[in-house]
């Protein structure tokens, strides 16, 4: 039988430090997409708040912190990052283990915004995505999720099969944005 | 172009695809001049449209934009599943 081991999407491929910014692999976690049933949406954030101590996320927005957080993920849909989903979620929402599907990398330093804004054509400013922001968007031509996590990092995940460009393209407009000093 | 998607916000148009003029659908049994009016007879005014866009690179919503064609500023903005455009059930029943 072959001998199996995990790799993770961007093996191999990071960290990578340009100027002041730093790009990092997050550690493996599992995610799970919740989308809830017609009519279950309460139900399942009290569920969620019971069992994991953190709402349903509105439109735009993450809950939760630290272990366990929950990104807004499309209509009707979130990702819970971190713990296993507890298995009575599946009485209000469907749950799709989706751990292996993304990428998950983390921009760090001051003004990161500046380097997603070459990106990403949301506006990033921290007065207007603050922490706990997200947004399904667009980065370069990925389908992106981008969330704020504190004043000077950004989570940014993409499909898993576009890690390679995802990181081609940040640490190109890391050295664009650290070029100008 | 700026479009407003009704969960989202103001977004860039690249976020989005096109799908073409919201029309209401006509019942199945309509007959051929309803449905050749549905397929190939647009009204293609210089001013306000309604019509259909997906937020694909966003939340996924289809979304009813009216857009002034001449200036493509946005009028208003719904979901598409409150625009009303549900082809009508049939009336009699469709064999399975």
């Amino acid at each position: 039988m072959d001998d199996l081991s995990a790799k993770s999407p961007c093996e191999g491929l990071l960290p990578a430090t340009v100027g002041g910014f730093t790009l990092r692999e997050e550690p493996p976690t599992t995610l799970t997409l919740i989308a809830p049933y017609a009519g279950q949406e309460a139900a399942l954030s009290a569920a969620m708040d019971a069992a994991h101590g953190l709402a349903f996320p509105a439109p735009n927005r993450t809950t939760g912190s630290g272990e366990a957080r929950a990104v807004w993920f499309g209509r009707r849909q979130a990702v819970l990052m971190g713990p296993d989903a507890q298995p009575g979620l599946a009485a209000h929402a469907a749950l799709t283990d989706i751990s292996d599907g993304w990428a998950v990398v983390r921009l760090d330093g001051d003004r990161a915004e500046d380097v997603l804004a070459r990106l990403v054509p949301v506006d990033l400013r921290p007065r207007v995505f603050q922490p706990g922001h997200t947004a399904r968007t667009e980065l370069r031509h990925m389908m992106a999720s981008l969330t704020r996590v504190s004043a000077k990092s950004f989570q940014i995940m993409v499909f898993r099969s576009f890690a390679e460009t995802l990181v081609h393209d940040v640490k190109t407009a890391m050295e664009a944005v650290a070029a100008r000093g | 172009m700026r479009i407003t998607c009704p969960i989202c916000g103001e977004r860039d148009r690249r976020e989005f695809t096109y799908r073409g003029a919201a029309l209401g659908a006509p019942a199945l049994e309509a007959g051929i001049e309803a449905w050749h009016a549905q397929v190939h007879l647009r009204l293609n005014p210089a001013g306000s449209l309604a019509e259909l866009w997906h937020h694909e690179m966003g939340c996924g919503a289809w979304v009813q934009v009216t857009r002034n064609t001449a200036t493509h500023e946005m009028l208003g903005s719904v979901l598409a599943e409150d625009a009303d455009l549900a082809m009508p059930a049939p009336e009699t029943e469709v064999e399975p």
